[in-house]
């Protein structure tokens, strides 16, 4: 990496904004990761340089990146520096840094970009929200994700850096416990089927109630900053959670992003109050009009993220539309399929949409789910009912495009 | 009662492993077979069982699969004529050696002569493997090269990778093994079937479902 020079950053911020403009102009792309990718060649420390003085919270994680830190710009209130778009490696990081100057910024993070971007934007707060299986054909097996976390947290120089972690998962534990300053969350976290076998010492750990532990030691942080169950508590102080958007899931998450708004000294009960009336986040949970249909989106992308989605389903054997692609931002493997629990379905009649909807449907059929193959879209009759649609990645961005608000 | 037993689902579960036993006890029941599927984790014993699936894991969790299963009763039974399906991490730890953490060798449950030694460079993709005239389709992802030592292979590979480049798996009379991992059952409805077979001892009429669609569609797929 070249020293920095103030002169060659301008020329490459200026370039980034050039192209990105052009790439929305010709309608080539969403214009957010090619200038990045320009800017970068021309100054390749480029995220340093712009997050320089400014105050910057990261969020990564395998599920609720996006959602999470939609809830710390909406909660932090006034302009916020954000990557909306999900571009969330450092191209999508430089083209959001150029496009806002604002002092707050809030950027998702590709779990296996943590260390870089820990390194070039030296956050104040790092928010670690859960890490389960994955896209394993083109990812890290998750326990080598922990450990790169891990390595990442041990080797940052910042001892100002607060770590917002979730005390729930052992994986983000084994990452999170090295730091002398983590702030710990207990929240809800259903998914544990990546962390039955200790991260120090692969034996089984113990889960009792939301307790757990490894007879080697490594166990649940026993002091935690914040607790969720019916209520929240963030540092002693209750908040008055009431969520717009469904879900346990979104609870944790908003739990997460308001323990590292406190860290950053943003007054909670404002910033609850914001967080409690966002209506969806980048076209999740939306509903949506399609060829007659009502739709509410759903986005699912991996056994973790089907479990969560499919407990906020309503138990009253209404169709269920379930849309499945294995193209390259989706991993091209849909094995997955086994380890979602889709037993939870039974009951319901599932329509099986995408490039993958005859995978769906055995793992549907095998799990004794009452499942339709559609191969023709215009063939599903419509109902006055509002039909959730669970869509993994690309599957998702196909249906948010072709329906309307 | 015939049981299907699932071993340590909490090691070697990474890749949907839990539709082979899903897929092989739902076939079973629809012909009106008595089936038993049991998940044994890593605090359990390991039952008697007709059939054992071993699945794919990632290197902690498989050398400890790999001790638990050297040290219990598992070698003795399979020894004995109960049945195994190993795939992926499985099909490593059923022979002589394998590396894990770089390339340190580390010992299996030496029911077979094979030994499996840290690849080139990583096996991620589709795998079709010709086995009889039949064709076997699936996902691989895995880092291991394995060498048969007098091991009859399970077939030849057409599209990734297996063994080899050249070889998938293998197969004893008791024991099939393929680096297909995750639902390989579920995708390959005559598979599935053939295990069946051999562990109830009967022969099976085909059994009509959509995994037939499933798996012409792949076949198409991976012949292209």
């Amino acid at each position: 990496m070249g020293k920095s020079s103030p002169a060659r950053d301008h020329v490459a911020a200026a370039a980034v904004r050039t192209v990105n403009r052009l790439s929305r102009m010709t309608g080539r792309g969403s214009g957010t990761v090619v200038g990045g990718r320009v800017g970068m060649k021309i100054a390749p420390d480029l995220v340093a340089s712009l997050s320089s003085g400014r105050t910057v919270i990261l969020v990564s994680g395998t599920n609720g990146k996006t959602t999470t830190t939609s809830m710390i710009v909406a909660g932090w209130g006034g302009s916020v520096t954000t990557n909306e778009t999900g571009a969330n490696m450092p191209a999508g990081h430089v083209a959001a840094l150029v496009e806002s100057k604002s002092e707050h910024v809030a950027l998702e993070v590709d779990e296996a970009w943590l260390a870089d971007t820990l390194a070039s934007t030296r956050p104040s707060v790092v928010v670690l929200l859960n890490l389960s299986r994955d896209q394993m054909d083109r990812a890290n097996e998750v326990r080598h994700l922990a450990e790169r976390w891990r390595k990442a947290l041990e080797a940052h120089d910042d001892a100002a850096l607060v770590v917002v972690a979730n005390a729930n998962d052992p994986l983000v534990v084994y990452a999170a416990e090295v730091r002398a300053n983590t702030v710990w969350c207990d929240v809800p976290t259903s998914w544990l089927a990546d962390a039955l076998s200790c991260p120090k010492c692969t034996l089984a750990i113990s889960h009792v109630g939301s307790a757990w532990h490894c007879t080697c030691g490594f166990a649940k942080p026993a002091k935690v900053t914040t607790t969720l169950g019916e209520e929240l508590v963030i540092d002693g102080t209750p908040v008055t959670l009431d969520l717009v958007m469904p879900g346990e899931f979104n609870r944790s998450n908003a739990a997460m992003a308001l323990t590292a708004l406190h860290c950053v000294h943003v007054e909670l009960d404002e910033a609850v109050r914001r967080v409690n009336a966002i209506p969806s986040v980048v076209g999740r949970f939306s509903v949506r009009r399609w060829n007659g249909h009502v739709l509410r989106l759903l986005l699912a992308k991996n056994p973790s993220g089907f479990a969560a989605m499919l407990a906020t389903l309503p138990e009253d054997g209404s169709d269920v539309w379930v849309a499945i692609n294995a193209r390259v931002a989706d991993g091209h493997d849909p094995s997955w399929l086994y380890d979602a629990p889709f037993e939870m379905l039974r009951g319901h009649r599932v329509y099986c949409f995408g490039d993958r909807r005859l995978d769906l449907a055995t793992r549907l059929d095998y799990g004794q789910v009452d499942f339709v193959v559609v191969d023709d879209d215009a063939s599903v009759p419509t109902s006055k009912e509002t039909i959730s649609l669970l869509a993994n990645y690309t599957a998702f961005s196909d249906w948010l495009a072709r329906s309307e608000s | 009662m015939t049981t299907i037993c699932v071993l340590y689902p909490d090691l070697l579960g990474t890749y949907g492993d839990g539709g082979n036993g899903l897929a092989l006890a739902e076939r079973a029941r629809r012909r009106g077979l008595d089936v038993e599927l049991v998940n044994v984790t890593l605090n359990d014993e390991v039952p008697d069982a007709a059939l054992y699936l071993l699945g794919g894991g990632e290197d902690g969790p498989q050398r400890l699969a790999a001790d638990l299963l050297r040290t219990s009763s598992f070698a003795s039974r399979v020894r004995d004529g109960a049945n195994v399906l190993a795939v992926c991490a499985g099909l490593q730890i059923l022979g002589t050696t394998f590396c894990v953490e770089g390339d340190d060798e580390y010992e299996g449950v030496g029911l077979v002569d094979v030994v499996t030694s840290r690849g080139e460079r990583r096996s991620v993709g589709e795998l079709a493997t010709r086995v009889g005239d039949q064709l076997l389709v699936g996902f691989e992802n895995h880092g291991g090269r394995t060498v048969l030592n007098g091991a009859e292979a399970l077939g030849t590979v057409l599209k990734g990778r297996g063994n080899d480049g050249k070889l998938d798996g293998y197969r004893m009379k008791n024991i099939w093994a393929t680096y297909a991992h995750g639902p390989v059952l579920a995708m390959n409805p005559w598979f599935c079937d053939e295990i069946l077979s051999v562990v109830y001892g009967v022969e099976l009429e085909p059994l009509a479902s959509v995994a037939d669609r499933l798996y012409e569609e792949r076949r198409r797929v991976l012949s292209a």
